[in-house]
C-alpha cells in the first residue's frame, strides 16, 4: 500500500502560491475553473498510482478522513 | 506656520535657536540627516560613533504617539546593539514564541517559532515603536556626552533644497524663521511620504492595496497568552481578518483588516473601534483605549537610492505592508550599509562608487522584503475569488494536514538578507563551509567564551581567524583589519563551529564593519586578503 504525503513536500512554499495564484490572473471563473481541472489532469498524471489518488481525492473530499 | 503633523509620546529635541541661524553665510557640515524618526536618528548616531560630525533635522520636537512597529526583530536588534542600545531594547520588550491561526472559529494549527540557541537576542521581540526610537535617542545622548558630534534640531522642517555637484543647499523653517544650511551630503530619511523626493520629482513605484486597517493599542489585565493570534474570517465578525499581538506594559495590539470602501470618520469614532473589539474579546472584558488608527499600505520603492549628493533610507527609499514587520527592521539594515561606507567615503579612505553598492545592497533587500510582505498581503487579502477560493483551501486543509501549513502566510517574519553574488563580495573560498555564513550573509550569532561573538564584530574591517593564523593587523590602502582570534576553546558548545566551519578544519573570514561576511578562506593569504580588502571598498 502507497501512503499519501502529508508533511510538507514542496519547496519554497511562497513561490509556488504565487506561481499558482499568477496562472489565474484575469481569468473569467469559469477559465479559472477549466485552469484548476487542467491542472489537477497533470498533478494526477504525474503521481500515477492509483491507491495514491484514491487517498487524495478522498483527503480532498473530507479533509481529515483519507484513509 | 508651525503646526504639528502628530502629537508626541516623547519631548526629546526642544527646538533651540542654533548658531547657524545667526551665521553671515550658510554653514556648511558633512552630514545632514533630514528626519529624526528611527532611520534618521540611527544613521546619526551610527556616523557620530565614528567621529562624523552630524546634524539632524526634524520637523517635531520628538518621538510620534503611537506604536506603529510593534515587531522587531534579531537583526535590527543585532545592529542596534552594536550601537550600542540593543540591551534596553531586549529588557522592555516581550519575547513571544508561540503563534496560533484561526480560520473561522476553529483553530487551524499553532506554530512555534522554536528558537535557536547561541544567540544574544531572540528573534523577535514585540515592543512599541516610541520606545525603540526613544532607546536610540538616549544613546545619541550617551554618545554626545563622550563626544560624539551629533546634533539633533527639533522644529527645523526642511521646505527646500538645492542640489550642487560636490554638495546639497537645504533652506529649512523654525519657528524664529528660516535659515540657509549647507551639507556635503544629505541623507533622506523622512518616512513614505517623503517631501524630499517630492522636492526632487523622483518616483515611488509600486502596488498600492486596496483595503484598510483598523489599529487598536488597547491596555488590559485579561489573562491572554504571550502570542500571535491570528483569525482569517473571524466568526466574531470584527474584521475580514483579525491580529492580536502582546506589547508591553499590558498593551495588546489589535489590527482589523476592515475593507477599502469604509467611512474612516465614522470607524475610528471610539464607540465603532469598542464595538468591533466587544465583539471580539466578549463582553465582559475590560480595557482602555491607548492609541488607534487606521491605515492603507503600499509596497513601493524608489528605482535608486542614492542621487548624487543625497542618498535615501527607510521608509523614504521603500514602503512595504506591515505583514512581516520589514520597515522598522530593513531600515535599521540600511543605515547598518550606510554608515561605514558613507565614512570611509567622507575620510578619503574609499572612493565615491563604494556608495553605489548601497544602492545595489539595500534594492536587492528592499526587493525581497517587498515580495514577501506582497505575498502576505495577497493570501490575506485574496484580490479574487479564485484566489480567495485557494485561500481558504488551503486553511481548511491545514487544519488537518501538517503539508499545507508552509502553505499559510499570516506574514512572513523578517530575515536579513544575504547579498548574494553582488559587487563588494570576494571568494567564497572555504571547502565545507556551511551555506549560511556564505560571503554576503551576515554573520550569525554563536557563544564565545563566556559571551557572543557578535558583539565582539562589526564596526571596523576584521579578520576572524578560526583555529588559524593570520597577523594581528593589516592596512591596506589606508583600511585597516584587525584580526579577531578564536580557537577550539573559546567555543566550548562546538555551535560556533558548526556555524563558521562546517566541514572545514579551520577558517579566516574577511568580516565587513556592518557585520556581513566580505570573504572566507581555510587559511590566510596576504595577497588574496588585500584583493578582498580592496574589493571591499569599492576599489577596482
Ligand atoms: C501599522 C504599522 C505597523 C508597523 N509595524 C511594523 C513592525 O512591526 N516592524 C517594523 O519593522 N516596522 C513596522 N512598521 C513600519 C515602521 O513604522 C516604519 O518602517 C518606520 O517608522 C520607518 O522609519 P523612518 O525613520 O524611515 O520614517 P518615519 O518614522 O516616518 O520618520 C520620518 C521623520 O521625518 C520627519 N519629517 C518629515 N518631513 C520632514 C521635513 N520636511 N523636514 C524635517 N523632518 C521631516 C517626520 O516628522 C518623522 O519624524 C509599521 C508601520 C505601520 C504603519
Amino acid at each position: 500500500m502507497s501512503t499519501l504525503n502529508l508533511k510538507p513536500n514542496i519547496e519554497d512554499p511562497d513561490g509556488f502560491y504565487a506561481d499558482l495564484i499568477g496562472a489565474h490572473e484575469g481569468l473569467s471563473d469559469a477559465e479559472s475553473a477549466a485552469l484548476n481541472a487542467r491542472l489537477v489532469l497533470l498533478f494526477a498524471n504525474h503521481i500515477g498510482d492509483r491507491d495514491i489518488l484514491r487517498k487524495a481525492i478522498k483527503a480532498a473530499s473530507n479533509p481529515g478522513k483519507e484513509t | 506656520m508651525f503646526q504639528d503633523r502628530y502629537s508626541l509620546a516623547f519631548k526629546l529635541y526642544p527646538y533651540k535657536r542654533s548658531a547657524d541661524q545667526d551665521a553671515d553665510t550658510p554653514v556648511r557640515h558633512p552630514v545632514v540627516v533630514m528626519g529624526g524618526g528611527p532611520i534618521g536618528v540611527a544613521t546619526a548616531l551610527d556616523l557620530g560613533l565614528q567621529g562624523i560630525p552630524v546634524v539632524v533635522l526634524d520637523d517635531h520636537e520628538g518621538i510620534g504617539m503611537g506604536s506603529r512597529a510593534i515587531c522587531f526583530s534579531k537583526r535590527c536588534l543585532e545592529v542596534a546593539d552594536r550601537y550600542g542600545c540593543g540591551e534596553p531594547m531586549l529588557e522592555k520588550g516581550v519575547v513571544w514564541n508561540l503563534g496560533k491561526v484561526f480560520h473561522e472559529d476553529r483553530k487551524v494549527f499553532e506554530f512555534n517559532l522554536l528558537p535557536e540557541e547561541g544567540h544574544k537576542y531572540p528573534a523577535f521581540i514585540n515592543l512599541q515603536q516610541p520606545y525603540f526610537e526613544k532607546f536610540i535617542v538616549d544613546r545619541v545622548r550617551e554618545a554626545q556626552a563622550d563626544g560624539a558630534p551629533i546634533e539633533l534640531r527639533g522644529k527645523n522642517r526642511v521646505d527646500s533644497i538645492d542640489v550642487r555637484d560636490d554638495h546639497v543647499v537645504l533652506r529649512v523653517m523654525t519657528p524664529d524663521g528660516a535659515y540657509t544650511l549647507e551639507a556635503d551630503w544629505l541623507i533622506g530619511c523622512d518616512g513614505a511620504n517623503s517631501p524630499l523626493r517630492s522636492m526632487l520629482g523622483l518616483d515611488f513605484t509600486g502596488r498600492v492595496f486596496k483595503d484598510s486597517f483598523l489599529i487598536a493599542d488597547i491596555r488590559m489585565k485579561a489573562e491572554f497568552p504571550t502570542e500571535r493570534w491570528f483569525w482569517f474570517e473571524p466568526s466574531h465578525g470584527s474584521g475580514a481578518s483579525t491580529l492580536l499581538h502582546k506589547q508591553p506594559d499590558d498593551t495588546w495590539r489589535i489590527d482589523f483588516q476592515i475593507g477599502w470602501d469604509v467611512d474612516r470618520a465614522e470607524e475610528i469614532k471610539e464607540e465603532n473601534i469598542r464595538r468591533r473589539l466587544d465583539a471580539m474579546l466578549g463582553p465582559d472584558i475590560e480595557y482602555e483605549m491607548v492609541w488607534s488608527s487606521i491605515y492603507t499600505f503600499q509596497c513601493k520603492r524608489m528605482d535608486r537610492f542614492r542621487h548624487g549628493r543625497v542618498i535615501f533610507a527607510g521608509d523614504a527609499a521603500h514602503q512595504v505592508s506591515p505583514f512581516g514587520a520589514r520597515g522598522a527592521n530593513s531600515g535599521m539594515q540600511d543605515v547598518d550599509n550606510l554608515g561605514w561606507k558613507l565614512s570611509l567615503v567622507i575620510t578619503g579612505k574609499a572612493p565615491e562608487s563604494l556608495l553605489d553598492s548601497y544602492d545595489e545592497e539595500r534594492i536587492h533587500g528592499a526587493d525581497e522584503n517587498i515580495l514577501n510582505s506582497t505575498r502576505s498581503t495577497d493570501f490575506i487579502t485574496p484580490k479574487s475569488a479564485i484566489s480567495h477560493i485557494f485561500r481558504n483551501a488551503v486553511l481548511d486543509l491545514a487544519e488537518h494536514y501538517e503539508f499545507a501549513r508552509p502553505l499559510v502566510n499570516s506574514g512572513r517574519l523578517s530575515l536579513p538578507c544575504t547579498y548574494d553574488g553582488l559587487s563588494l563580495n570576494g571568494p567564497d573560498a572555504l571547502p565545507g563551509g556551511p551555506s549560511r555564513t556564505r560571503v554576503g550573509s551576515p554573520c550569525p550569532d554563536a557563544p564565545v567564551g563566556d559571551g557572543f561573538l557578535l558583539p565582539r564584530l562589526g564596526n571596523d574591517f576584521q579578520i576572524l581567524t578560526i583555529g588559524a593564523e593570520a597577523p594581528e593587523m593589516l592596512e591596506e590602502d589606508g583600511v585597516t583589519a584587525r584580526r579577531f582570534a578564536i580557537s577550539a576553546s573559546d567555543d566550548p558548545t562546538g555551535v560556533l563551529a558548526e556555524r563558521y566551519l562546517g566541514d572545514a578544519s579551520a577558517a579566516v573570514y574577511l568580516i565587513r564593519p556592518d557585520q556581513h561576511v566580505a570573504a572566507r578562506w581555510p587559511a590566510f593569504d596576504e595577497t588574496a586578503m588585500r584583493t578582498a580588502l580592496r574589493k571591499a571598498c569599492g576599489k577596482d
